[in-house]
């Protein structure tokens, strides 16, 4: 199996030089790193390439790396049921710069590719209808970020005067918790709370 | 005078409506009775499991899973728990693969049986849900049996299973296997040759391969068009490789179709239980259920009272958890609907710094403006059910 993928990965970084960047082999699985505005050529010729016939669509989701220049990855995979094999592609991208989708190529990217942009903001060029997906009618901000946070900032109530369901700010009555939860005695690479007394720092 | 052979006309299907299987709203726009446009919104059960998900051990993310498609509810666990696995790179006894297994079966009975059934009902038959929920009812008190509850198990773990499972209960699945054929039977005289349901289902919903491959169709709506495709058999996991099985395939990819094969599968997956029983009352099954790894799997109560080891991995396990090792996996397994997916990206911490799901029936129904088109606005209702679409995975 590894052979096989490696070969693979060989003969597809041979045939697209320009597009793909490198590829790895990790766990059994091949990744392709492909240039964004190339997208549609690399799936083009996965597609269409005798050695590959990857033809089935399996999904699309959107990564975030917070901090990274480009803190988008937007990661395909690929399914080639006549040979059996599993590709998976990433390009990256930011919040401004257009991905081109593969919705010609496969119609079934449509709804994978309005999630990534419900989800992360992810802008796809030449998708046919970029509306949101999986969230409320009028939601505003990209939830799975990783700056966006886990209780949102808007919640639903009932109102008795206006007699409809309105939109208030998030209020919690107690601080969201998150627990630290790492060994401390194997050595932390942060002060823990209090002990900056003791360093006399206030 | 205004045109009126331009004239199209809306309406609301959903959010709430029987034979919309679930919260979905379709807008659909008819010329006369014909459907011109389908425009499914989605997202009504949005609970944001995703990012819950980040924020939780791997451990705790287990839960979450149960309420993906929450008709078959192992059969998620069971990805997950082998795509974690994967990631740390430990194996599961053979005792515990064969209770996935077991159970990963009972969950697509049960998937399949409400698939047809409420199928049925959309069309107009009224008699085979209350046979096959009485079915239903018997693998869910199996469920019961195993972890304690109904549908929402947290039972297949990482590493294995949660508990071992009694005697009786074995016994009792058992028993349950051949009577269960000759309801699979009584409900094929209700619905196969029956004109009604034929008329219905019969060139409905007809998709081809190529289009099938195209919009990431998986599970029974490739098998439907003719494709020999069953991740149990192309891309075996656990111990599939060694049941003996087989994978009905259609030949025209329309409702009718996908309904007898959702039926023989039904009886393949019965013979697969009664493999894992045999096995698991053969010498090789009496293994442990769970890996041995400690840093790993929680230990049992007893351990802890006698083990101080044991107890440091308890409290450790049950507030730090385990951290995996830096990297990403996808992991597939053949749910009841198709192809289930799990896209894990770990960053070395405790929690999962992505993991993505790749639900079946998304695809599914992502395909609806396309599969619906042409057809009447009756058969939408035939369609939708022929899809088999469950909006806990749907929604996330």
């Amino acid at each position: 199996m590894d052979e096989t993928l490696k070969e693979l990965g060989e003969y597809i970084a041979l045939k697209l030089v320009d597009e793909v960047k490198h590829f790895t082999l990790v766990r059994g699985e091949l990744t392709l790193f492909a240039n964004r505005d190339d997208i549609v050529k690399v799936m083009q010729f996965l597609h269409d390439d005798n050695q590959c016939q990857f033809i089935s669509i399996t999904d699309i989701c959107g990564v975030d790396y917070l901090g990274r220049e480009m803190r988008f990855e937007v990661v395909y995979h690929l399914l080639s049921p006549v040979r059996n094999l599993r590709i998976r592609v990433k390009v990256e991208t930011d919040e401004e710069s257009l991905v081109p989708s593969i919705t010609d190529l496969f119609p079934g990217a449509n709804w994978y590719e309005r999630e990534a942009y419900d989800m992360f903001g992810i802008l796809f060029s030449g998708h046919p209808d970029l509306r949101r997906l999986l969230t409320d009618y009028g939601f505003s901000g990209y939830p799975l970020r990783k700056d966006f946070p886990p209780s949102g900032y808007v919640e639903l109530f009932y109102d008795e005067e206006q007699k409809r369901v309105v939109y208030k700010p998030v209020k919690l009555t107690q601080e969201f918790r998150s627990f630290d939860n790492l060994s401390p005695w194997q050595g932390t690479d942060y002060v823990l709370p209090g002990d900056e007394k003791a360093e006399g720092k206030t | 005078m205004a045109d009126n052979s331009m004239r199209t006309f809306n309406i609301n299907f959903g959010p709430q409506h029987p034979a919309a299987h679930g919260v979905l709203r379709m807008i659909v726009e008819l010329d006369g009775e014909v459907v011109e446009r389908v425009d499914p919104h989605i997202g009504l059960l949005h609970r944001g499991t995703e990012k819950l998900i980040e924020q939780k051990t791997y451990l705790q993310a287990v839960p979450y899973f149960d309420r993906l498609d929450y008709v078959a509810p192992m059969n998620q666990e069971h990805a997950y728990a082998l795509a974690v696995e994967n990631m740390l790179g430990i194996k599961v006894p053979m005792r515990g693969q064969l209770i996935r297994v077991l159970y990963s079966e009972i969950g697509r009975i049960l998937s399949h049986m409400l698939n047809i059934t409420t199928q049925a009902l959309d069309v107009g038959a009224l008699t085979p849900p209350v046979w096959g929920f009485e079915q239903r009812e018997i693998l869910m008190v199996f469920y019961e049996r195993a972890c304690g509850s109904r549908m929402h198990a947290a039972y297949i773990r990482p590493g294995g299973v949660h508990q071992d499972l009694p005697q009786e209960l074995i016994d009792d699945i058992e028993a349950f296997c051949d009577p269960f054929l000759k309801v699979c039977d009584d409900i094929e005289t209700l619905l196969t040759g029956n004109r009604i349901f034929k008329q219905r289902n019969v060139d409905i919903g007809t998709v081809s391969l190529e289009d099938a491959w195209k919009w990431g169709f998986s599970g029974v709506m490739v098998r439907g068009s003719g494709a020999k495709w069953d991740l149990r058999k192309s891309q075996p996991y656990e111990c599939y490789e060694r049941l003996d099985f087989d994978i009905p395939v259609g030949k025209n990819g329309d409702n009718y179709d996908r309904y007898l094969i959702r039926m023989e599968e039904m009886r393949q997956s019965t013979k697969i239980m009664r493999q894992c029983i045999d096995l698991l009352n053969s010498s090789e099954g009496k293994t442990a259920v769970s890996s041995s790894d400690g840093k790993i799997v929680p230990p049992k109560r007893d351990d802890m009272n006698s083990s101080m080891e044991a107890l440091i991995h308890h409290f450790k396990l049950f507030s730090e958890g385990y951290k995996v090792p830096k990297g990403e996996i996808y992991t597939a397994i053949e749910a009841p609907k198709g192809e289930f997916g799990v896209y894990l990206i770990s960053d070395g911490s405790n929690k999962p710094y992505r993991c993505k799901v790749k639900p079946p029936s998304y695809a599914h129904l992502s395909a609806m403006d396309f599969l619906s088109r042409g057809y009447m606005l009756a058969d939408v209702a035939a369609i939708l059910g022929s899809l088999d679409i469950v909006f806990g995975e749907i929604d996330r």
